[in-house]
């Protein structure tokens, strides 16, 4: 086997090997985005009205429940990179540089690992979707899988692009949630397109992520509501983002780690 | 003649923050040494690291490992190096085996040769009993014997050792030390150790110190001593600055003024103490003369103490 291919699955197996083994961030995981969906489904379910759907009558829970599957990759896949920050200042990340191992394996096998973890978790919690929505089909969670497996690769590159940048936890977070709340919002997970203000609704199509959303739906629906293009459009915007991000994190770890004169 | 394994050729490191790590470093390292680098914190010595590495590249001058250039041909450079740094390369999380699959990994090892290896590094540090514990359970000592294990892992023919023992109790330093010597002897490789520690300084075949980036003088640990004479004097005063420039106008000796008291250099110190008492004695509040240690070493070359910490005329630093 090649070293780098050794490399990425190393790096991918440390990584599941340290979520698994830290009990609070499963359970963190697992139940945070249940909550957070119950409490904002639940609580704006009477002041939501769903514009012209094709399925006709969406409740709030059930227009909110690809959002925030959006949510928990989003962050599971960006936080999982934080470890960098943290392993740059420590001995553990330049004993991997000066390593005969190529650093784009380094970037691939970290943001793997990240992938599985938050398409993994993902994918446990659309188990919940036949009792709120209409069902599942092999082909959907098929979509699904895909959708979720780009959004996870593109979001820890991005983290990894970040990380590599930034000398500390605190500013790693700082950076992350100016970023990711707004392109979460911006969505159409919390709100669709077309009840949006016309300001908005140009920022919510240049959004990136608003397209692995209106792919999620359209894996959870025959016919989905409120999406923003059809479903290969979603897939390749996903895809694409994933590849530019692998392509920024890569750039970046090939920088030196100390700035010289 | 084989390559020297480390050949540094008027080196100097400046990083963006301005700061003058290395300054024309010139430095040669034959193969199978076991060399300390020995200076105080700031001094350079993990910026020379960084250098060979090929973490960073010198802003001037050229460094190679076993005539490989760390600049132009960092991927041989890597192939046949390892290193210990100053906090230990593991992950708290994964177990011991863990932690040295995942190295092994990077270095192209698996399967059968890797568990093989794991098992052999794993005898060396004596660790196979905690082999399968979480690193953050282990104590220190046995968190670096670990981490020199996994130094060790793909067999470099070069091992450079950044503060290897930072933070150890002596037991578990002279046991890591005992580890080193026997691995020189066993696996043939060169060791390269960075420590700001007299005594550990003095386990080695050579030292080379470093001050302020500077290359001061290196050699043999005994010859360095021997080179001082056999007996230096030390003398506590609380003008060291003044005193020493009267000494020397008086006596012709060579003497270095310290915060602590001066330091002075004559192949028959303990003759002097009674002529200087003599001329001086108002001045002078302890003299004591015993045989040169590198700590004098260090002073007589680079004008500061090592460890500023350390009162260099503390008895136990008396013979």
């Amino acid at each position: 086997m090649s070293t780098a291919l050794l490399t990425v699955t190393a790096l991918c197996r440390r990584e599941i090997l340290k979520f698994v083994r830290d009990r609070s961030r499963v359970a963190g995981a697992l139940v945070q985005p249940l909550a957070f969906w119950l409490l904002l489904g639940l609580g704006f379910q009477g002041a939501f009205q769903m514009p012209d759907s094709p399925v006709g009558a969406v409740g709030y829970v059930e227009f909110l429940f690809p959002g925030v599957l959006a949510l928990v990759l989003l962050f599971t896949a960006i936080f999982s990179t934080i470890s960098i920050v943290e392993e740059r200042a420590s001995g553990f990340l330049q004993t991997v540089l000066i390593a005969p191992t190529s650093r784009t394996a380094i970037v691939l096998g970290n943001a793997l690992g990240g992938t599985l973890l938050a398409s993994v978790q993902a994918l446990l919690f659309v188990v919940v979707w036949p009792w709120v929505g209409p069902g599942l089909t092999i082909g959907g969670v098929a979509y699904i899988t895909a959708i979720c497996l780009g959004m996870g690769i593109g979001f820890t590159a991005l983290g990894c692009a970040i990380a590599w940048r930034t000398d500390t936890t605190r500013g790693f977070h700082a950076i992350m949630n100016l970023f990711l709340l707004p392109l979460w919002f911006l969505s159409s997970a919390m709100f669709p397109l077309d009840s949006a203000a016309t300001g908005l609704r140009e920022l919510m199509l240049a959004n990136p992520v608003s397209y692995a959303v209106s792919g999620l739906r359209h894996g959870l629906y025959v016919e989905a509501p409120a999406v923003l293009a059809d479903p290969v459009t979603c897939l390749a915007v996903t895809w694409g983002f994933a590849a530019l991000m692998v392509g920024a994190a890569v750039w970046s770890v090939h920088r030196p780690l100390f700035q010289t004169a | 003649m084989p390559a020297p394994a480390i050949h540094v050729q008027r080196v100097s490191l400046r990083y963006d923050s301005d700061q003058q790590a290395l300054n024309e470093v010139d430095l040669t390292i034959p193969q199978g040494a076991l060399f300390g680098i020995l200076g105080p914190n700031g001094s350079g010595k993990t910026s020379l690291f960084r250098v060979l590495a090929t973490l960073v590249t010198p802003t001037q001058g050229d460094a190679e490992v076993f005539g490989a250039s760390t600049r132009d041909a960092a991927a041989a450079v890597r192939q046949r190096l390892g290193a210990v740094f100053q906090s230990p390369a593991l992950d708290d999380t994964l177990t011991v085996r863990e932690n040295l699959a995942f190295q092994g990994a990077l270095y192209g090892l698996h399967g059968a040769s890797l568990r093989d290896r794991i098992s052999t590094v794993l005898g060396y540090v004596d660790l196979h009993d905690r082999a399968d514990n979480a690193v953050d359970t282990l104590s220190g000592g046995l968190a670096r014997r670990a981490d020199l294990a996994r130094g060790l892992l793909h067999r470099p023919d070069l091992l450079l050792l950044d503060e290897p023992t930072a933070g150890l109790d002596p037991m578990a330093r002279r046991s890591f030390w005992e580890t080193i010597a026997a691995l020189q002897q066993s696996e043939g490789t060169t060791m390269v150790v960075a420590t700001h520690l007299m005594d550990e300084a003095e386990r080695c075949d050579a030292v080379a110190i470093l001050a302020q980036g500077e290359l001061v003088v290196e050699g043999k640990p005994a010859l360095l001593r021997a080179a001082l004479g056999d007996e230096m004097l030390w003398l506590a005063t609380d003008e060291p600055y003044e005193l020493a420039r009267d000494l020397t106008a008086q006596f012709g000796c060579e003497a270095h003024p310290f915060e602590q008291g001066i330091q002075l250099l004559h192949d028959n110190a303990a003759q002097l103490v009674a002529p200087i008492y003599e001329a001086f004695g108002d001045r002078i509040q302890s003299a004591t003369v015993r045989p040169p240690t590198l700590e004098d070493v260090f002073m007589a070359h680079a004008g500061a103490q090592l460890d500023a910490s350390v009162n260099t005329l503390s008895p136990m630093y008396s013979a």
